[in-house]
């Protein structure tokens, strides 16, 4: 079934894998098409001896390189600041003490940084799928007038990096036209710009466009309403690429550093990243580094847990402009 | 209701009931668009306008804005800033496309023929990516610190004299670019290796049997066939990387003597530091136009090969 809904291939390595792993898994498994090395150099001595020298030398190599810097960090926040500033360094903190943790988080209120951040990417996940798929299916399934035109303009909006429209936009965020409300320092001020998303728009119409018309034919002669077709029929298949557009949506707006930091200069109303950074000349080095750990923690959990659609929106992501 | 039918040509022999259809589709159609529509009118496209406009006026945001003309520009282009901040974006990219434009690659490709600890290694990788930048920047200035920070300790390790990183105005630029390295290695090495798994094991096996080593396989089959991804990666990372702000903004502020200073972090500068939002609209519509025309060749090489293929 999916393999049929998968969106047409534009770009090989651009489109989200959305086939299920098992295929991935039983080729690496079973019978293995030849890369770069033949499988029969591997197989002779001095092969395998090359081989397990690579695969050591990249294996300590990653590990210096990528994980031993959070080590450092980590164990960088249980050591005194005079343990800190002690040469050479200790390779493991002489007492491990996590109450600097505790006082990170009292000092620098994590807490309220960390609950607005939830509130922001959630809100914006939240509004971000609200609007994107409703248009997304009413630019891939209803075709109104226009309806290309509109697509060509969201498109457009990929070729202009998000950084020179930032005082435009901030300025639209401190009084909007028509309306004139200032949503500085209230949540829109993230929403409604992380939900006019072109590239969101464009992953999503390329999946319904991939969708059989006669599924959804039968349902309207069904006299299945548009609302009802788009809840009943093109969600529930629709999965894969939502799973994918969630986690970009909501690990964008986590990750974002400088909109908030312009649209919520108010102390209580800070992301976790503008606040720990807008705190950080005050604080002691090692409640700084605690504080590190504690607002890293929540990506890297959400990567160990949604791993695999986070990369599989990543070569989706390389088309982003 | 008749001459809302009558609009489109090719609908006007319709039936009446299929053009009732029609507009029901249409009024459905742009119920569902409105939401979208509204998010891209105010935060995407009016402020495509606004640049252009903030940038030709001058605005205090009390009295009503004045056109000046390119007066902005002209004040803009004599600030001793300016010139420093263009070599210096330029720099960072140039700098950030030696360090970190074939080291991923390189990556992919020994990762890719490694059968062992792949789940780890694809990891590892990504790790820094997925920390917010705001951390992974801080981290690094402690890392930089010129007394007990890491980096001065392995240097020591050596037997090499320490660094004074971000101090000296000789190896400020380049400690931003190993960071912004270090942060973004892991996206271009997992999209080159899934664009590598996709090169069909026979063409390694007749070059082989041609009698190419190993090093003219990697060059007669490996880039050629992945040239296109590593033409596009090329461009979005010039495109990326000539937006740096954060790491000067928290990093450096810009200095040793504006040796760190970059368009970007010049234009927030100018707009939220001298209240000048006229001249940082100005550096900004300069800088949406160089970055256009790398973002134009890119399209071109995506559209291209959609065409092709």
């Amino acid at each position: 079934m999916t393999t049929t809904l998968q969106p047409q291939r534009v770009l090989k390595a651009t489109t989200p894998a959305v086939a299920p792993r098992s295929t991935r898994k039983k080729k690496d498994r079973g019978y293995e098409t030849r890369s770069l090395v033949s499988p029969l150099s591997l197989r002779s001595r001095r092969g395998k001896l090359t081989y397990w020298t690579v695969l050591v030398v990249v294996v300590i190599g990653f590990t210096l390189a990528f994980v031993f810097p959070l080590y450092w960090m980590v164990t960088g926040a249980l050591k005194s600041p005079d343990e800190l500033a002690q040469i050479p360094p200790s390779f493991f903190p002489k007492s491990f003490d996590f109450g600097v943790y505790a006082d990170a988080w009292n000092q620098l209120q994590l807490g309220v940084f960390l609950k607005n951040t939830v509130v922001y990417a959630g809100g914006a996940w939240l509004l971000t799928l609200a609007v994107d798929v409703t248009a997304a299916y009413a630019l891939s399934k209803l075709r109104p007038y226009f309806g290309k035109v509109i697509l060509a303009m969201m498109l457009a909006t990929l070729m202009i990096p998000p950084m020179v429209l930032l005082l435009p936009t901030y300025l639209v965020a401190k009084d909007v036209p028509i309306f004139g409300f200032d949503l500085l320092n209230t949540p829109w001020a993230i929403w409604l710009p992380a939900a006019a998303n072109g590239f969101f728009i464009f992953l999503l119409k390329r999946f319904f466009d991939s969708i059989p018309r006669e599924l959804l034919e039968a349902a309207e002669i069904d006299g299945a309403s548009p609302m009802r077709i788009l809840w009943s029929i093109v969600l529930p298949v629709s999965r894969p690429i939502l799973g994918v557009v969630s986690i970009l949506s909501v690990v964008t707006v986590w990750k974002d550093f400088v909109w908030p930091l312009l649209v919520l200069p108010e102390t209580d109303k800070m992301s976790i990243s503008v606040g720990i950074a807008s705190l950080s000349a005050q604080m002691p080095q090692n409640v700084l580094i605690a504080s590190l750990v504690i607002a890293s923690l929540p990506t890297i959990l959400v990567f160990f847990v949604f791993q695999r659609s986070i990369m599989a929106g990543l070569t989706a992501g390389s088309l982003k402009g | 209701m008749a001459h809302l039918v009558a609009k489109p040509p090719v609908r006007r022999s319709l039936p009446q009931g299929a053009a009732r259809r029609a507009v029901g589709r249409n009024l459905t159609a742009y119920g569902f668009l409105c939401g979208a529509l509204i998010c891209f009118a105010f935060f995407s496209w009016y402020p495509m306008v606004r640049e252009v406009v903030l940038s030709f006026q001058e605005n205090n945001f009390v009295d009503p804005p004045k056109w000046v003309g390119f007066d902005n520009f002209r004040s803009v282009i004599e600030d001793p800033a300016f010139r420093a901040a263009w070599l210096n974006t330029a720099a960072f990219s140039g700098l950030a496309l030696i360090v970190g434009y074939a080291i991923p690659f390189v990556l992919a490709v020994v990762l890719n023929e490694l059968r062992h600890a792949r789940g780890y290694l694809r990891f590892v990788v990504y790790l820094p990516v997925m920390l917010p930048p705001a951390v992974g920047v801080l981290l690094f200035k402690w890392f930089y610190d010129p007394g007990a920070g890491l980096f001065n300790q392995i240097l020591d390790v050596f037997g090499l004299p320490p660094l004074s990183w971000l101090d000296s105005s000789s190896t400020a630029l380049i400690s931003l670019v190993l960071v912004s390295t270090w942060m973004n290695l892991g996206t271009g090495t997992l999209i080159y290796l899934a664009a590598l798994q996709s090169i069909p094991g026979e063409l390694y096996e007749s070059a082989e049997l041609d009698g190419a080593g190993l090093f003219r396989r990697v060059r007669h089959v490996t880039i050629p066939q992945t040239k296109l991804i590593l033409l596009v990666m090329l461009m979005l990372q010039v495109v990326a990387t000539m937006q740096v702000f954060i790491e000067p903004y928290l990093l450096t502020g810009g200095g040793p003597e504006n040796a760190t200073v970059t368009v970007a972090y010049l234009m927030y500068q100018y707009a939220f530091n001298f209240g000048d939002f006229g001249g940082g609209g100005a550096l900004g519509l300069m800088l949406m136009v160089v970055l256009m025309v790398f973002s134009t060749i890119y399209l071109r090489i995506a559209r291209d090969n959609e065409g092709g293929r």
